[in-house]
């Protein structure tokens, strides 16, 4: 049983801060596989179609019959530890920093036997449950926990290594005139979020849901407007060393594609908020979390964007709207890649139209911004990167997946 | 009495061992130290460098070059070339593979050279580049070179067969009273078992008296024909029998044997001796847990009776089993891809009557083991080597 994390003491600012550092990063191609899963919270490995045999670490044949015919599935996540051992001396600066350190062999029920970070609860010769995680350089390990709850099973030290808790931390959610946006102070402030900076363009002006933000503890309205460059970093100067996380939540809707149009003027917008909006972010906040990657129970731990599913593939109908998502989405790919020396994470969670004003005309099914809400945290909490909530984000992957042709025609309707 | 199926390797000699004194660091490279190997051999030999014919290489330092840039490097003209990357086991794979090119005569005189660098980041480096399995699946895991890997190995091996660090302990201490005798190896100071139990904690149950020194250093030897060793005036140890394997026992789910289990028989069978006959053994420490291991599937004793063996056996150069009398890796350091050398080296000095402060009275008979390359969860190569002195 492990005691749960303290709330972190006010930080001393004469003290130095600590440097982020990163786990061994270089991988095989064919070892990405586990980046993959492990992006999405899928447990993957690799199982031979010829003879069934699954296979770990990432191989090019299979070891029971040579067949090439190695291919990732989801697989069955339980095994046993073997022997587990605490490295206190490691040679590697990231976990000498962090030592002593736990780590084990564990047999899986499906046959591989697998090295594994371990959760503190977890017991020599008693069964484990088994994910692939991102760790600090964004790559994917394996990390063994107890089969069933344990208490404060989130708090554990190494868990927290994985994941970017809400807990403890300090976020700022960027437009809480949306209704994504108020859904997601509640629903980070209900995971244990110190406090919660919400953005609002010229705050004096009324809007829907104010007296859910306004006079509550552990929430604090700021000012902002992410499309402005200068508002951005008047308000980065001013909490821009205590945004632990960000959750992006610009949001420009407009449906329309090109020929419809007459001129730029709207799609100009769509750049202006969406993409440059995220710009704009990026450039005042991202440095400070980049440098915040190891400060302690509240370091910075992640970059949360909604983005449209449409930004992987356009949809006519809402065309110039899908552009913009897709530049954004881009974009967040150049983010993960920067604040990756910090150990921050990029999460992108893709969603199907919401049920808001701007997708009146359009049919359900239609995502609730609570379920968006729901799917930051629980993201945070897993550690992972990629997310898609509701069924139409779901269903628009899996087609991609299957034949980008077909859905770009079925998409033209 | 010899029951094996294999060609005899009738004939065939090992002559002037060669150690090339260890540094804890060197600022020199790979290559300077196996060219003091090379150069002394043939000093110790008596023979020019052009009567080399065959080379065999080991080392993890050498940066992009293998055996065929040393022949250049060197000046040496050869008619036979091996490199072994097999880390622990490359003394023994390269003695087996020169054997039977000088007894097939493709060659006449093979040098085989281990030697390794150390520069202050060197053995760092060497780890995070070992191997594929390594990088993706265990190094990202802070385990830190091979310490966490063994630790998981000996902690299971210790638990399933009711072994206390005491009775690892016992192999630990007794090789530091051999290196005290050994100038060159690198620790000076005696080890008692209750400094043993005390020493700090690397990765639980391994502490730090179970964790070899990485070093510079270089080691070789020379396998030739009798004929020739006798033409040269050599003093010579002929080889009786080797084994090898790799990957074996791929289905114990973690590993309590090495290789060496699968071939045993046939290792004293070749030899046409028992393991009782053997004046001097030479295992491959790189952790006491390990050479405990190497106890049992050596035919030294049963599987599980490795503790109380080394109970009931003084492991010293006096003692009633001589074992890794120069101190072995744990005591007189690790150099690289020659730490699997050293064993060997110092079992043909033994035979030879050579060793010196080190020796062992009348020891005619030896027994070399290797192991190596901790590809992912276990060490995967094992190999020995039984070889007689011209006493025998």
């Amino acid at each position: 049983m492990i005691d749960p994390i303290e709330p972190p003491r006010r930080k001393n600012p004469l003290l130095r801060t600590r440097l982020p550092a990163s786990p061994p990063r270089p991988r095989s191609r064919t070892s990405h596989g586990f980046t993959r899963a492990a992006a999405e919270g899928r447990f993957m490995l690799q199982r031979c179609e010829a003879c069934g045999t699954f296979a770990y670490p990432a191989r090019e044949a299979c070891p029971a019959c040579l067949s090439a015919g190695l291919v990732f599935v989801d697989a069955p996540r339980r095994g046993a530890l073997l022997a587990e051992t605490t490295a206190r001396v490691p040679s590697d600066v990231y976990f000498r920093e962090r030592a002593p350190w736990r780590i084990g062999l564990v047999r899986m029920d499906c046959g591989p036997t697998m090295v594994a970070h371990l959760h503190a609860d977890c017991v020599e010769g008693a069964p484990v449950i088994m994910s692939f995680q991102l760790d600090k350089s964004g790559q994917a390990v394996a990390f063994a926990r107890p089969e069933g709850e344990t208490p404060n099973m989130a708090d554990d030290r190494q868990w927290r290594e994985m994941t970017a808790d809400p807990k403890f931390r300090r976020v700022l959610v960027t437009n809480g005139r949306s209704m994504i946006g108020q859904e997601a102070v509640a629903a980070l402030k209900a995971a244990g979020a110190k406090m919660v900076f919400v953005g609002v363009s010229e705050p004096w002006r009324p809007f829907a849901g104010e007296q859910l933000l306004r006079g509550q503890a552990g929430i604090e309205i700021v000012t902002l407007d992410a499309a402005d460059e200068k508002s951005a970093t008047d308000l980065a100067a001013d909490i821009g060393g205590k945004v632990d996380i960000l959750v992006n939540t610009t949001e420009y809707v407009r449906p329309g594609g090109l020929l419809d149009r007459k001129g730029t003027s709207i799609a100009r917008d769509e750049v202006d908020q969406a993409y440059l909006g995220f710009i704009n972010l990026a450039q005042t906040f991202g440095p400070a979390m980049r440098m915040r990657g190891a400060d302690g129970i509240n370091s910075s731990a992640a970059w949360v964007n909604i983005l449209s599913v449409y930004a992987l593939a356009n949809w006519p109908a809402f065309g110039a709207y899908s552009a913009s998502q897709a530049a954004c989405l881009s974009l967040s790919h150049c983010l993960r890649a920067e604040l990756r020396p910090g150990g921050v994470k990029v999460m992108n969670l893709f969603t199907g139209p919401v049920d808001t004003e701007w997708f009146q005309t359009v049919p359900p099914p239609k995502v609730a911004p609570r379920a968006v809400a729901q799917a930051i945290v629980s993201g945070l909490k897993g550690g992972l990167e990629e997310i898609y909530v509701g069924d139409v984000a779901a269903e628009i992957k899996q087609r991609l997946a299957a034949n980008p042709k077909a859905l770009e025609r079925e998409l033209d309707k | 009495m010899k029951n094996s199926l294999r060609t005899p390797y009738d004939g065939i000699v090992m002559a002037a061992p060669v150690t090339i004194p260890y540094a804890r660091y060197s600022i020199e490279s790979a290559q300077w130290w196996i060219g003091r190997a090379l150069s002394a051999l043939v000093a110790k030999a008596g023979i020019k460098a052009s009567d080399i014919d065959g080379l065999c290489v080991s080392s993890f330092t050498m940066g992009t070059d293998s055996g065929i840039g040393l022949t250049q490097h060197f000046g040496l003209c050869v008619r036979w070339l091996d490199t072994i990357p097999l880390g622990g086991a490359s003394a023994i794979a390269a003695l087996r593979k020169a054997a039977r090119a000088v007894q097939a005569r493709d060659a006449d005189i093979v040098a085989c050279v281990a030697g390794d660098t150390n520069h202050v980041d060197s053995f760092r480096l060497t780890l995070e580049n070992f191997s594929r399995f390594n990088q993706d699946a265990v190094y990202p895991y802070g385990a830190g070179g091979a310490n966490a890997s063994f630790a998981l190995i000996a902690r299971n091996y210790m638990r399933t067969y009711g072994v206390t660090r005491e009775d690892v302990g016992r192999i630990a201490v007794a090789q530091r009273a051999n290196a005290l005798r050994n100038p060159h190896a690198l620790m000076k100071t005696p080890l008692t078992i209750e400094q043993y139990l005390a020493a700090r904690p690397i990765s639980d149950p391994i502490h730090l008296f179970d964790c070899v020194m990485p070093c510079a250093g270089a080691e070789a030897f020379l396998v030739m024909r009798d004929e020739t060793a006798a033409s040269l005036g050599l003093p010579a140890a002929r080889l009786l029998s080797t084994i090898e394997r790799h990957n074996a026992f791929a289905d114990d789910p973690m590993q309590v044997r090495g290789g060496w289990a699968m071939d045993v028989g046939e290792l004293y069978a070749m030899a046409g001796v028992k393991p009782d006959d053997l004046d001097v053994v030479q295992t491959y420490d790189d952790y006491p847990v390990i050479t405990m291991m190497q106890f049992e599937d050596l035919g030294f004793c049963n599987k599980g009776e490795g503790a109380a063996f080394v109970r009931q056996h003084d492991l010293t150069i006096e003692g009633d089993f001589p074992h890794n009398t120069s101190g072995g890796q744990l005591s007189a350091g690790q150099p690289g891809a020659a730490g699997a050398y050293l064993g060997l080296v110092e079992g043909l000095r033994q035979v030879l009557g050579e060793a010196g402060p080190t020796q062992v009275k009348d020891a005619k008979l030896a027994l070399a083991s290797g192991f190596g390359m901790i590809n992912y969860d276990r060490g995967l190569a094992s190999g020995a080597a039984i070889f007689a002195g011209p006493a025998r």
